[in-house]
């Protein structure tokens, strides 16, 4: 049976398929539906989650590849006192959202990204987040709200 | 043409469009009228009334009293508690579009809501409260901004009648504001929360008895301000028609033949229900139409994994006997044949085009073209549908056209409309796919057959086979000059498709009044039809998103050819500023394009020297109702990679309602645009999309996104809607600053047909 740390909890995945992609264990399983199904090929990046702190293609890993991982979701993102990030309110300030479909995953992206890189330039930014697709293309309030959020972090 | 039926030929989508440009074509007077009926009918509902709420709250505020009573009920879009929370009811589907914030924002401005009080709360499906619910044609602005101002407007007057009834004062004497009404002669305040209840109870007013505010009055209007939805979303809360689940629910994929119309003649179906997972394997023969149920293989089982795992175990031999066998290589051929023959009939002309032609001191000719694409909005379709046992059917469901939904399920139920519950989810992207309801019926009809809450998840790849594709086209133009490099004469022949072999399939034909038009002096569209068998929809500013490639690239080919700046020349064809129909918003105002026209070219500094492999390239395109002029900075390298720096568009859709979204829409909009124009295409072989995922339709990423910068100018027009109008230009602007960089006439889409791709 695979066992899995999401969010910071145990959970057991009882009978499920170590074949299941995360993505659907995360989804159908555990009920947290914050992150996305996009393509199913590791193409958009909506389903992106931290597995070992690493930006993750949830759609296209086998749970039983991960046993014993840590998996951080959307929904753990936040602090366990419900703390948004500096991330998290520069894209609600920066009004980044269209459908906000991909967002999740551009968080999730972006999160990794400047938890190795406290102050990206453009091109640093560009790099990591070409993986995720916005498909309404909020490019532009994406990079800002990466970058406002790293001289947040800054301070 | 072949005796079968053709799935592109589609009556029901037509009318559709139809009914939505009836409503749009609407004289205002007219709607006034039956608005006026409409708050007679549902304005005097009780004080307490709570209606029922589907679709998450977004609370502006977050400390609601937990001691605060039921709402008071004004109206169908205005709730307040004694507390003094403002619900306000968003009606129409949220896309992406920004409507759950901005219809929001006009009901709270004529109300003197502080913004920080509103809730907004996704309304129910009712067309008896609301009027049309649908999200189509950059429309919800422009049809809602009367009927919303109005909802508020009269929710206040109330508001000031109750306060002025206790303070024994005449209403004229007070005034609201900041959700409060005020009396200043005695200096006395009544907040909405503390007159609610009293309020609610009193006589409503009639619409046209309530006096709306002055522009210059706004304190919310025009304003920057953030979504709605935004905590949910980066906090990833269940809002998408994805997200939604009910207890004892089960998951489904159907399984459709690749070339519509093939049918399943032989289907493992035991083999199949033995995986793991899955409860039940059944075909569906379906009503065969596209816009409803097609026929498939429905698997339905404890999980969407267990579905999608099983469905890899599936073997369907499809009866393809009536199934289309449509191929793009042989649609081109047979277009560039069809350049050569007389065409099938005139679309549009004024004066003597052939003479003028015959007459003129310089003649061009060129032929454009462009594929057909897919919409690929994000959240790929899907539906949670539940039939009980009573015969009632409730849907959880992201469409864009909800009204059109609950009717479309109630006949694929076979039960009367009334049945039918469809809760508004938000949705991860239209485009204009999810005005068809096809995932709905498709779920509808395997929760009918199972008895159980069935959620239809469909793929990637489902999602483009299946998809209702923006058509492709060819246009042969010839254009002629007088001796002064004036434009003379313009002649289209438009070579589009057709189901039936008499009209062009959905969103596939050109309409009156596409540019020229009668600007030219001497004009012709003519039109001839291909046969074409797959369905074709609306995508984003339908027709205009091709057609403004084809004539704002041509008129460019015209200017370069008399020697002229493209600008001036554009400015020479509007012409004296004037309303081309007096009072019709669908139709173009020449004042209105020249003003965004000179704006745009002011913000680029049109007409500046360039570095070698460097051009400007400037595209004017009106389209639901909004003037919009772009121009594009674009570099390309000897081997023909591109790198768009900046556009700058320049706009006027009226005042603006909410500036960030506005501006979101735009850039969106122009990255769209980009996207598309670059290398998105959907071709056909033998009925079949070739490009089903996202490995092989290369959406345009962040490294290429180009800086855009956004101008409006806030004219005293009705606001219009932002969704659309921005896209049009974008493709002309960067094919004409390619060809001022390079001197290379591209004239297909995508561009990477061309060699063209992003550096």
């Amino acid at each position: 049976m695979v066992k899995l740390v999401v969010n910071g909890r145990e959970q057991e995945l009882g009978d499920v398929d170590p074949q299941t992609p995360l993505l659907w264990a995360l989804r159908d399983e555990l009920g947290l539906v914050g992150t996305k199904f996009g393509c199913g090929i590791a193409q958009c990046g909506a389903c992106t989650v931290h597995v070992d702190g690493r930006p993750t293609r949830s759609c296209v890993t086998p749970v039983g590849a991960i046993d014993g991982a840590k998996v951080t979701t959307i929904e753990g993102l936040a602090g366990e006192d419900g703390a948004l990030t500096p991330l998290q309110q520069a894209w609600i300030d920066e009004d980044v959202a269209q459908c906000g479909y991909c967002q999740a995953g551009q968080l999730m992206a972006a999160s990794a990204l400047l938890a190795d890189n406290p102050s990206p330039s453009d091109e640093d930014i560009d790099n990591a987040m070409s993986g995720n697709l916005c498909r309404c293309a909020t490019y532009k309030r994406i990079r800002k709200a990466i970058h406002i959020a790293a001289k947040g972090n800054g301070q | 043409m072949t005796t079968r039926t053709s799935w592109a030929h589609n009556p029901a989508a037509k009318k559709l469009m139809e009914e939505i440009e009836a409503r749009r074509a609407l004289p205002a007077v007219v709607r006034g009228a039956s608005r006026r009926q409409f708050f007679k009918m549902t304005g005097l509902a009780g004080a307490g009334l709570v209606i029922g709420m589907a679709g998450a709250c977004s609370k502006q505020n977050g400390a609601v009293a937990a001691s605060d009573g039921p709402a008071a009920d004004f109206n169908p879009y205005v709730q307040i508690t004694p507390a003094g929370v403002i619900r306000i009811f968003a009606k129409n589907p949220e896309i992406g579009q920004g409507v759950k914030t901005s219809l929001p924002m006009i009901v709270a401005e004529e109300l003197d809501a502080k913004w920080e009080d509103v809730e907004v709360v996704q309304s129910e499906i009712d067309e008896s409260r609301y009027g049309p619910q649908f999200a189509g044609g950059s429309l919800s602005t422009p049809m809602n901004w009367d009927r919303l101002r109005q909802a508020g407007a009269i929710a206040k007057a109330m508001l000031i009648a109750a306060a002025a009834a206790e303070w024994d004062v005449a209403a004229s004497e007070c005034s609201a504001r900041d959700s409060a009404v005020h009396h200043e002669a005695s200096d006395k305040s009544l907040s909405y929360g503390a007159l609610a209840e009293a309020a609610a109870k009193g006589p409503v007013p009639a619409a046209d008895a309530v006096k709306l505010k002055d522009r210059s009055d706004y304190r919310l209007l025009g304003k920057r301000i953030t979504g709605v939805d935004n905590e949910a979303i980066v906090t990833g809360k269940p809002l998408f028609g994805i997200d939604q689940t009910v207890p004892g629910m089960v998951y489904a994929t159907y399984v459709k033949c690749p070339a519509v119309g093939g049918r399943p003649a032989t289907v493992n179906i035991e083999e199949v229900k033995a995986r793991p997972g899955v409860i039940d394997v059944f075909t569906i023969d379906g009503d065969g139409d596209p816009l409803s149920v097609m026929p498939g293989v429905a698997i339905v089982a404890k999980s969407t994994w267990a579905a999608f795992a099983a469905r890899r175990a599936l073997n369907v031999e499809w009866d393809e006997s009536d199934a289309s066998k449509d191929s793009t290589s042989a649609s081109d051929e047979a277009a560039m044949t069809r350049a050569t023959q007389a065409p099938d009939s005139t679309v549009e002309s004024f004066g003597d085009v052939e003479a003028a032609l015959s007459g003129a001191a310089k003649t061009i000719e060129a032929s454009y073209a462009y594929a057909f694409v897919s919409h690929a909005q994000l959240e790929p379709e899907n539906t949670l549908a539940h039939y009980k046992e009573d015969g009632a059917l409730e849907i959880w469901s992201p469409t864009q056209t909800p009204q059109g939904a609950v009717d479309l399920a109630a006949k694929v139920a076979g039960v009367e409309p009334e049945k039918v519950t469809l809760h508004q989810t938000r949705i991860g992207g239209g485009f204009g796919r999810r005005l068809m309801n096809d995932y709905v019926a498709e779920a509808v009809a395997i929760t009918k057959r199972v008895g159980k809450p069935v959620k239809l998840q469909w793929t990637r790849e489902d999602d483009m086979q299946h998809d209702f594709y923006r058509p492709g086209g060819y246009h042969f133009f010839k254009g002629g000059l007088d001796g002064d490099g004036r434009l003379a004469a313009w002649r289209n022949h438009f070579v589009t498709f057709s189901g039936d072999g008499e009209s062009p399939i959905t969103a596939g034909d050109i309409g009156k009044g596409v540019f020229p038009g009668e600007l030219a002096g001497n004009y012709k569209v003519e039109r001839s039809l291909l046969d074409w068998n797959t369905p074709s929809g609306w995508w984003r500013a339908p027709s205009s998103c091709t057609i403004a490639f084809a004539t704002q690239c041509f008129a460019h080919e015209l200017a370069i050819a008399a020697g002229r700046d493209h600008k001036e020349f554009l400015l020479e064809i509007m012409g004296e500023p004037r309303w081309l129909k007096e009072g019709d918003p669908g139709v173009m105002n020449t004042g209105r394009a020249a003003a965004v026209i000179n704006l745009a070219c002011e913000k680029a500094a049109w007409g500046r020297m360039m570095p070698k492999g460097a051009g400007l390239g400037l595209a004017f395109y009106f389209s639901h109702q909004g003037h919009f002029a772009e121009v594009a900075e674009v570099s390309v390298s000897d081997d023909k990679a591109v790198t768009v720096h900046k556009v700058w568009v320049a706009a006027d859709i009226g005042p603006v309602i909410n500036m960030s979204g506005a501006e979101n829409q735009c850039e969106g909009s122009v990255m769209d645009g980009l996207s598309t124009m670059m290398g998105l295409e959907v071709n056909f072989e033998n009925g079949r999309a070739l490009e089903t995922n996202f490995d092989r339709y290369p959406i345009m990423r962040m490294r290429h996104a180009p800086e855009v910068d956004v101008h409006f100018i806030q004219s005293d027009f009705p606001p219009t809607g932002a969704g659309e109008p921005a896209l049009p230009p974008l493709a002309p602007a960067v094919a004409n600053a390619i060809f001022a960089a390079t001197g290379d006439r591209v004239r297909q889409l995508p561009l990477s047909r061309s060699g063209y791709r992003f550096a």
